[in-house]
């Protein structure tokens, strides 16, 4: 796949990951797992991005007598998102016109 | 390799990274780590999971740009002072040549690597215009009264040649790729491990 493309596509399941509740990084490991293999390397440098660009904000919460970090979706990221979605629909339709049959 | 042990490795190995963000990546994987404990792994499984020393170091090489790196090992720690400006300045002659060679020796090893491919596809656009060169002549002795089959032979021969020269070409291209970023990746990972300064 590009790399442009698939950044972007890895940017915006990582947010879908922490979309309906706060969620930590191995968290967001395992709930992407089913679909997609992310190394640790890799989430950190989305995460990174994603925070720079405010599409979410972090915060260091006390578990276990140590501190974990939670990621909270911001409104910028779920606008990206539903942006996301909305590219994504056109893609298909150019799609469907490539794909047809004659 | 315990938690401890391979932190203190990874730590070893960021050098080259800004401080702040040696630190954010060690708790980052401090934490997965732990988080991997909490549900039940021996901490060796655990670190086992993240992966070696080695293959983080490449990861982190490939997501962070050259430029990023080679920026912050130019920027000094500390304002320089007045009579180090002057002999950074005063010594350019020898310096400067260092650098020059340097860049220079890097722009060689890419051309070499890249001349694989330069070679491929000269060889493929001799083979097209040879075939074609052939082809012509042959037409001419045929409007002659006297055709050259050599010709034709030569034309029908050069032409199979550029036809499978270009699975040639392609894999070089790919093959050089590969390496290019390789390497790159390598580049990168030694600007990580050495870059910074004690």
């Amino acid at each position: 796949m590009d790399a442009q493309l698939k950044r972007g596509v890895l940017d915006v399941c990582v947010l879908a990951a922490i979309k309906n509740e706060d969620s930590y990084g191995y968290k967001i490991i395992k709930d992407l797992k089913p679909i997609l293999e992310l190394s640790e390397s890799t989430l950190y440098t989305i995460l990174k991005r994603l925070e720079e660009g405010r599409m979410l904000i972090v915060r260091s919460t006390e578990y276990e007598g140590r501190l974990r970090k939670y990621y909270h979706i911001t409104d910028i990221g779920l606008k990206r998102i539903e942006d996301f979605k909305n590219e994504w629909k056109e893609i298909m339709d150019i799609y469907s016109f490539i794909d047809r049959e004659g | 390799m315990y938690k401890y042990e391979f932190l203190t490795a990874l730590r070893e190995q960021l050098v080259g990274l800004p401080k702040e963000d040696i630190e954010e990546r060690i708790s980052f994987y401090e934490e997965m780590i732990n988080d991997r404990i909490d549900e039940g792994k021996s901490e060796e499984e655990a670190v086992a999971e993240i992966g070696t020393v080695d293959e983080v170091v490449k990861e982190i090489a490939g997501d962070t740009k050259l430029v990023t790196l080679v920026k912050h090992k130019m920027t000094p720690k500390r304002s320089l002072r007045g009579w180090e400006i002057a002999i950074i300045i005063g010594s350019f002659p020898f310096w400067l040549p260092v650098v020059i060679v340097s860049f220079v020796l890097a722009l060689v090893g890419f051309i070499l690597l890249w001349t694989l491919v330069i070679v491929t596809y000269t060889v493929e656009t001799a083979l097209w215009a040879g075939s074609a060169m052939s082809g012509i002549s042959f037409v001419m002795t045929l409007s002659n009264g006297e055709p050259n089959f050599a010709m034709l032979g030569m034309c029908v021969m050069a032409l199979g040649g550029a036809i499978l020269m270009i699975f040639g070409c392609y894999g070089s291209t790919k093959l050089t790729i590969g390496l290019t970023k390789r390497m790159m990746i390598g580049i990168k990972a030694a600007f990580i491990r050495k870059g910074g300064r004690k």
